[in-house]
This record gives C-alpha cells, structure tokens and sequence, in this order.
C-alpha cells in the first residue's frame, strides 16, 4: 500500500515537472515548428476516421434513443436541443478525448519510452538538444490545436447524425428539428465543450510524454507504459470532465 | 573556450539507486591531451561514473567538474552548453532510429550551426571516412547497419562538432574481436587528430592496452588502484590482480 501511495505521489509530481519544464521552455528558441506540423498531421489527420465514425454514430444513437423514450411523455420535439446539447457539452470533447486521447498518447509513450530505452533521449541530451523542447513542447502545441478541431468536427457530424436518424428514422421535419434546437442551443454551450478540449488536450499529451520519458525496464516496462497510458488518459479525461464541468459552470453559467 | 587545468575532476563522489550503493567516493582528473581508461566488471558502476561525469545523472554527494565548470547543481539547460563541447559515445551507439547515417551524423550541425546542407554534407562525408565508411552508407538506416557500423557511425556523430572531451562507453562490448580492434584503432586516431582527450570505461584489457595512457580499476564502488597503464597492469594489488586475471582470461 506503502510503495502504491509512493508510486502514485511521484506519478503526479512527475507529471506536474514535466509540465513545468513545457512551460519553462514555451518561450525558448528554436520553434521546432516543423516539427509542430508534422506533428498536426500524426495527431489530427491520423485520427480524422476515428473520431468522426464515433461522433456520427453517437449522435445517431443519442438521438434514436431519446425519441423512442421522450415519445412516452410527448416530448419527441425537443430531440434536437437535447442531443445537441449533450454532444456539444459532453459527448463530443469526451468522446473524442478518450477515442482520440488514448490512440495519441499511447502512440507517444511507445515512441518516446523506446527513445528512451534505446537512450536515444539521452544521445539527444548530449549533443546539448533540449530533449523538452524538441520532443515535449512540439507536440503539447499540436494538441492544443488538433483537440479544439477535432471536437468541432466532431461536434458538427454528431448533431448531423442526429438530425439524420430523426427525418430518416422518425419521420421528423428537418427544419422544425433545427429550428428547436437553435431555439434552444447557444453559443455557450459549443465554447464550454471546445474549452473543455484544449485541457484534455494538455492533459493527453503529457501523460503521454510523461510516461514515455519514464519507462524502465526494457520492452517489457515499454508495453506496460503503453497499456498504463490508455488507462491513465481515460481516467483523466472522466475525472477531469467532471472538475472542469464544475469550473465552467460556475465561472460562465 | 579554453579550460586551465583537468577538464574533468571528479571528487569523493557517492551515488545510489534505492538500496544499491553503486560508487562510494570515487575520485578521478582527466588532463588534456591523456586518455583514462576506467576498467571494472559488469554492474561496477563504470558506466554510472561517466553519466555522472557527463551530466546525466546527478550525484548524492561529491563534486564534479567538467571543462572547468561545476556541473553538479546546473539544470538540464544549463548543462547543454557544455555538453555541445563533449563528444560522447554510447554503449548501443544510440542512433536516432528513424534517421538516416547521414541525418544521425548531421543533427548536432543541423542543431547547433548555421552551414549550409553542402556544407553539412561534406563534414558529414569526411566524419564518416574518419570512422572508415564511405557514402554509401549515407541513405541507409540504422536498423541495416552491422554492430561495428553502427559505434562507427556513432562515433562519427560524436566527433563532427570537433568536442574538446570524448566520452566512450564500453565502445567494445558486442563487437567481434576484428570490430574491436578496429574501434580500439581509431579511438587512437581520434586522439591524434580531432580530439585529443577522452575517458573510456571498458571491461576490454586489449582496448585498455592499445589506448590508456592512465588506467584506474573500480572494484565495490571504489578505486582499487588508479596510475599510468603499465603501473596498473602490472600492480601487486590482489583485487586488481583477480580482476585483470578474470578480464585477461
């Protein structure tokens, strides 16, 4: 129990210097920022199928979903609103966090932790690379921009599939479907799930990295920093979901 | 920048992992111009003392000074710097494996210089027929390189920033006794041409012969017996004896 507290303490604290030696290196040159686009491309346009399919067919879901129930008690219009509003506020950015997040960072973790057993890291080290802002930072900055897009595009085909299994489906008139969920969908809720994306994002990515840069063991300790990375990404994601929740609401509501 | 005095002091340092005391005040000076060979059996610590020397692991207690400057209190970005001057080669070579012969060797110019890719190119070319390859091997990956190609190329890398210290870890281990002799050759080589210093830790008496000009042995932690190469080899020393004996056998 002892050595499991220990463990997780200097995981967190672990965690909490990788941050900010990311935050300490932002300002410093070189801007590696080639090295940030390829790195828009292995995180974004990599990911585009995965998170798409599974933002169309929950939003389908969702939608059939609450029809089938809400018809029970004549609610059946307010399909729209209500999907819409838990895709953009919830479904999307977590979603696309989980599904997204645990293909990014353990992808990550297996590169940087066999980098790291290789001591290809520290070969970066001693021809005087900044290893934090040459592998770290690139692809922190790359994720604050590939979350926020993702969730929009996922945001958009999930309302989309919901509307679509609805007229098809249920026979529901499209422009009184949108009507009503414009009527009742605002601006807010879209930014507070796009917000939400750029802290898991952050959150993701680090982990990533973070245990990546701390595997040992040889390709046994890196298999099992890649299974711990999809483990830790969608706890993070969930549990940090609820604080963030919390903060948005009572900073913005 | 030149550097007065050793470029590398080392003083009662002391490092452990968890339980594992690894070196228990270990003290050493490398002088421009001397190639130290440190000598000791698997898991003595050899390879412990020269991250420490280099910066990469920080130790318990002691002092370390390295081109000049204590390095035991700077910061990862403050020890770049001085590793810019150091050349140091890796055990497995530690090739970047996505990188071609000619991306390895031409990173640290790519990093550190404002040459032009002809110009990169043509360091890089010249680097590598030091270490006796030729351009063929410049599109090749490290997974197609051989064992002695891959320290080459390591080596190679390590030198094309023209350091003022090299650092060789174990720059024998895996290799057939003719790669051996090869890598124990152009360590000698190096010393005459681009760098005139270096620290080898080994368990390779034949490297130890063809290369120290002083040799220290670490046994439990410590030095048993630290001098000019002859002077170590032939010591009455009853450690040092059973060790060489077991490395000569």
């Amino acid at each position: 129990m002892t050595l499991y507290l220990r463990r997780t303490a200097m995981w967190y604290g672990g965690l909490g210097l990788l941050g900010g030696a990311v935050l300490r290196n932002l300002a410093l040159p070189p801007a590696y920022v080639r090295h940030i686009v390829a790195e828009m491309e292995t995180m974004g346009v990599r990911s585009l199928g995965v998170a798409l399919t599974a933002a169309i067919f929950t939003g389908m879901v969702f939608a059939i979903q609450s029809a089938v129930n809400m018809a029970r008690f004549g609610a059946e219009n307010y399909v729209g609103p209500l999907t819409a509003l838990a895709i953009l506020r919830e479904l999307g950015p977590v979603l696309t966090a989980v599904l997204v997040g645990g293909k990014v960072a353990s992808g990550i973790t297996a590169e940087l932790g066999s980098m790291k057993v290789t001591e290809q890291i520290d070969a970066l080290r001693m021809l005087g690379v900044n290893y934090v802002k040459r592998l770290i930072v690139p692809r922190i900055l790359a994720a604050l921009v590939v979350f926020p897009l993702l969730t929009v595009l996922a945001d958009a085909l999930g309302v989309l599939g919901g509307l679509a299994v609805m007229v098809f489906e249920r026979s529901a008139d499209p422009y009184a479907y949108w009507n009503t969920t414009t009527y009742w969908v605002v601006p807010k809720d879209f930014l507070m799930g796009i917000g939400k994306s750029v802290f898991f994002g952050i959150i993701i990515t680090l982990i990533g990295c973070y245990n990546g840069l701390a595997t040992e063991g040889g390709t046994e300790g890196l298999g099992r920093a890649t299974t711990g990375t999809v483990v830790h990404v969608t706890m993070g994601v969930i549990v940090s979901d609820f604080f963030l929740t919390k903060l948005f609401l009572s900073l913005f509501w | 920048m030149s550097v007065s005095g050793p470029l590398v002091e080392v003083v009662d340092v002391w490092k452990a992992f968890d339980a594992l005391q690894v070196l228990a005040g270990v003290s050493l000076e490398a002088t421009r111009g001397e190639t130290l060979v440190v000598m000791g059996g698997s898991g003595s610590g050899k390879t412990v003392l020269l991250r420490l020397i280099a910066g990469l692991l920080r130790p318990d207690r002691g002092r370390i000074r390295l081109l000049g400057q204590p390095i035991e209190r700077l910061s990862e970005e403050q020890l770049l710097s001085i590793r810019r001057r150091i050349g140091y080669v890796f055990q497995g070579a530690a090739l970047f494996d996505s990188l071609s012969v000619l991306e390895n060797v031409a990173y640290p110019l790519r990093e550190h210089t404002r040459l032009s890719e002809s110009e990169i190119h043509e360091r890089v070319v010249h680097f590598l027929s030091l270490v006796g390859l030729n351009g063929n091997v410049l599109s090749l990956l490290p997974a197609e390189l051989s064992g002695g190609m891959r320290k080459r190329v390591g080596i190679a890398r390590a030198l094309v920033n023209e350091p003022e210290l090299m650092l060789f870890d174990e720059p024998t281990a895996g290799l057939d006794p003719t790669n051996s002799r090869l890598v124990a050759e152009l360590i000698s080589q190096v010393r005459t041409g681009v760098c005139d210093t270096a620290i080898v830790v080994t368990h390779d008496l034949e490297l130890t012969r063809t290369v120290a000009d002083r040799v220290a042995v670490l046994i439990g932690g410590r030095f048993a017996a630290s001098g000019p190469r002859n002077a170590v080899l032939e010591s009455t020393d009853s450690a040092v004896q059973a060790f060489l004996a077991g490395q000569a056998r």
